[in-house]
């Protein structure tokens, strides 16, 4: 399958009976989709659970994929509802993805961790590193403007939010994300940029 | 100067180009002119780069790709019937059957002896008028009968209309 073939393209081959050519679906998708499961569970056997549901769920919706939006948008707002679903039935508190309870969840992640304790040896080790202090949620907002490249707009159509919501929201996220870098990391961001 | 929280809001948007023409104007003569104003939008662009170049994705197993296709071909989608039915077939089938049919009406009617007089003596005919027919098809069983039909109608246009837009707007965006 040519690299240049849109996704368009491929979904309509899948719908017209070349159920083979989902698989290259897949292979584009599944790194970001795993990542994005990773933001909402720790454990990466529950995540790879619910990034293979993601998949099997889109490939049941497909023939209800209307086109309007990115087929990357429509398969992260299953990833959204996949995982809030999981983690329901495994009767983890999903309301603590909004609350308070969360700064507690992330607070406790940097519990026992003095600043600059965090060793990286590359920047990449630091961003992954500084991303998983991050609250759930902030980690997923920042994960699906940076690496999922999908606009404010289509955040919003993801989550469920309002626009201004996710801006402001993201604001805050990336603020946060420049303290735990200031915090733990300023010795490396010196170094790691010479 | 202390910069307010919301000032930095404003950098991130600059950043992001989601600024209004007139709040992007603010911020530029801001950032030329006032050094606070220029040291934090270079501490969020430090920020804004390191995300941007360096975020890794985490991979799945390596069998990730195989087990969804394992769990898909359990299921099933009605392909397209134009892609394994040959049309001439349907059509050679459609017209064996309406000429077959039509075969049976001609020798059918060219076996009633057109010279024999029928009419309501006819004891069969009799037995149908004694039917009452009210207590079958009541104006309420009728009407309920046709309105189901109706509905059902117009759902299955609905769906086949659906259907040939969600088409059209994904071959048009392909």
């Amino acid at each position: 399958m040519d690299a240049r073939t849109t996704d368009n393209e491929i979904i309509t081959r899948v719908l017209r009976g070349e159920h083979q050519l989902y698989a290259e679906l897949v292979k584009r998708y599944q790194n970001f989709v795993f990542t994005l499961a990773l933001r909402y569970t720790p454990g990466r056997e529950d995540a790879e659970e619910i990034a293979q549901d993601v998949f099997v769920k889109a490939y049941k919706a497909l023939k209800d994929f209307r086109g309007e939006s990115k087929f990357s948008t429509w398969l992260y707002s299953i990833v959204n509802s996949t995982s809030i679903t999981f983690l329901r039935k495994k009767k983890l508190d999903t309301h603590s993805l909004d609350s308070e309870h969360v700064m507690e969840v992330a607070d406790s992640k940097e519990s026992g961790m003095s600043a600059n304790q965090v060793e990286v040896k590359s920047k990449v080790e630091m961003v992954t590193k500084a991303i998983q202090l991050l609250s759930p949620d902030d980690a997923k907002l920042i994960t699906l403007f940076y690496k999922a490249e999908q606009s404010l707009e289509e955040i919003a159509k993801i989550l469920g939010m309002e626009t201004n919501t996710v801006k402001v929201k993201l604001h805050r996220a990336r603020t946060r994300l420049k303290e735990k870098m200031e915090k733990y990391f300023t010795q490396e961001v010196r170094d790691l940029s010479y | 100067m202390h910069i307010p929280q919301n000032i930095e809001e404003k950098l991130w948007s600059y950043i992001d180009g989601s600024l209004e023409k007139k709040e992007l104007d603010t911020v530029e003569e801001l950032l030329r002119s006032n050094n606070e104003w220029k040291n934090k939008y270079a501490e969020l662009m430090e920020v804004h780069q390191l995300m941007k170049n360096n975020m890794d994705l985490e991979h799945p197993s390596l069998r990730f790709t195989q087990n969804v296709m394992e769990e898909i071909s359990r299921l099933y989608i009605t392909p397209a019937t134009r892609n394994y039915i040959n049309k001439n077939v349907i059509w050679g089938i459609g017209i064996f059957f309406l000429t077959t049919i039509i075969g049976l009406l001609i020798y059918g009617f060219g076996q009633i002896d057109w010279s024999q007089t029928g009419g309501i003596d006819s004891p069969q005919l009799q037995e149908i008028n004694n039917i009452n027919w009210s207590r079958v098809f009541s104006g309420t069983y009728v009407n309920v009968f046709i309105m189901v039909n109706i509905l059902l109608g117009l759902m299955l246009l609905d769906m086949y209309l659906t259907r040939k837009k969600n088409e059209r707007i994904r071959e048009r965006n392909a």
